[in-house]
């Protein structure tokens, strides 16, 4: 049996993957479909980058837990109510700007905050951090960029932005409000205090709405619950999708 | 198997310089810089087992499984049938770790291999295009086309000389 310390911290280590690998799947549903090749293959390198950082963190969880669960079993036979990604990264890819948007919004926050789980006292949690931040580096720069030409683009993009902002903002509060066992993570050394992160995450919205001529929504009440398990149907479809193999055929290989 | 008593560390590393990146044929595993350590077990190999201890390009680079399973048939070929490869992600790799050797390779190759001095890892927006010598014409005439190319680890540019297009090895 582990003990409770260790159970919070399999919990954190999950949320920090299941972000990763949803964002990663939703990103992939590109594949094929981007507006122009060398973006179509932009976005799925991200999710590369992603699924291969969920990889990461679902192989530390499962070392840590003990009881025969493998990255495979986290990501393929996990139900619904078990996966503790944030709602924004569940969300569907609509069109090109809400897709940027997203990215941009969960690309700040990922950055911010593996720059300080790098540091954190946990060795396993801050070299994956200190891995991936080197990828996240690319992915807030092309999406910040992004961000930029579309919302000081044309008339059609600006609107576009305009209503991704409007489908997505509410989902972002989550990113900063902590959960149980983020707290406890952040008691035990390991985890990074969102508040310390809500700032700068703050500044880099700011001036990169600035420069695109958008405007930050205010009094928006959140949406929140992905992180204790409670999602917008959307995540269904994307477990659907994900999970129907090893679902259908239990132990498939090939 | 082989008399493992005088087997040193230098010789698995020359080894190993048989095994090559799956995506980038022409660079070994050591070009690239990946294998980090190679630990000799203090028992007779006969034993024990050889360690490799390597590092991915990126988090997600799909080609770690086939070389670690390269790595030891490689070494299965020279007699060593006990390896561990073990994966490390600190310090994170990075393109510095690419021998000359392999520079010049990816070049000739057709790969513009990463420049010494990298201009872009940060977080400018709009940065101007890090300069880099189109590995055909050997212009400097060139301009990106995206950040992200065929792989995790290269960018797409193109030559406006000779207007080949060419992946670059960017910036990590």
């Amino acid at each position: 049996m582990i003990n409770q310390s260790t159970s919070q911290l399999i919990n954190y280590i999950l949320c920090l993957a299941d972000n990763a690998l949803i964002l990663g799947h939703r990103n992939s549903e590109w594949c094929g479909h981007g507006p122009v090749l060398e973006q179509d293959i932009a976005i799925t390198n991200i999710s590369l980058d992603l699924i291969g950082q969920a990889r990461n963190f679902y192989q530390y969880a499962a070392q840590l837990k003990t009881d025969g669960s493998t990255e495979d079993s986290f990501a393929y036979l996990r139900n619904e109510n078990e996966f503790k990604n944030c709602l924004l990264v569940e969300q569907p890819n609509g069109d090109w700007a809400q897709t940027i948007l997203r990215q941009f919004l969960f690309s700040a926050y990922q950055f911010y905050l593996y720059e300080e789980l790098q540091n954190r006292k946990d060795d396993q949690l801050a070299a994956i951090a200190e891995k991936s931040l080197k990828e996240v580096t690319y992915h807030l720069r092309w999406s910040s960029e992004w961000v930029i030409r579309l919302g000081d683009g044309t008339e059609e993009s600006n609107w576009r932005m305009i209503n991704a902002i409007d489908g997505l903002w509410k989902y972002s509060d989550e990113l900063f409000i902590a959960a149980d066992y983020e707290m406890k993570a952040v008691d035990i050394g390991t985890g990074v205090d969102l508040k310390i992160i809500k700032s700068k995450w703050q500044e880099k919205v700011k001036a990169v709405f600035e420069e695109a001529t958008l405007i930050i929504p205010e009094n928006i009440s959140p949406r929140t619950g992905g992180k204790e398990g409670k999602h917008t149907e959307e995540l269904n479809k994307i477990l659907n999708d994900l999970q129907i193999l090893q679902r259908t055929y239990p132990g498939c290989e090939w | 198997m082989v008399e493992t008593k005088n087997i040193s560390v230098k010789q698995i590393w020359s080894i190993l310089e048989n095994v090559f990146d799956p995506e980038v044929p022409v660079l070994s595993v050591i070009d690239l810089g990946i294998v980090r350590e190679v630990k000799l077990p203090n028992i007779p190999l006969g034993d024990g087992g050889i360690e490799i201890i390597i590092t991915p390009t990126y988090s997600g680079c799909p080609a770690m499984d086939v070389i670690s399973m390269n790595i030891k048939m490689e070494l299965l070929a020279h007699g060593f049938k006990k390896v561990k490869l073990t994966q490390i992600l600190s310090p994170a790799w990075t393109t510095e770790w690419m021998s000359e050797a392999g520079k010049q390779k990816l070049k000739e190759y057709g790969i513009a291999p990463p420049n010494h001095k990298q201009q872009i890892c940060n977080d400018e927006l709009f940065a101007p295009n890090e300069a880099v010598q189109c590995p055909h014409c050997n212009s400097y005439h060139t301009h990106r086309i995206s950040e992200f190319g065929s792989t995790a680890c290269k960018a797409l540019y193109q030559c406006d000389d000779c207007k080949e297009p060419f992946d670059y090895f960017k910036c990590h």
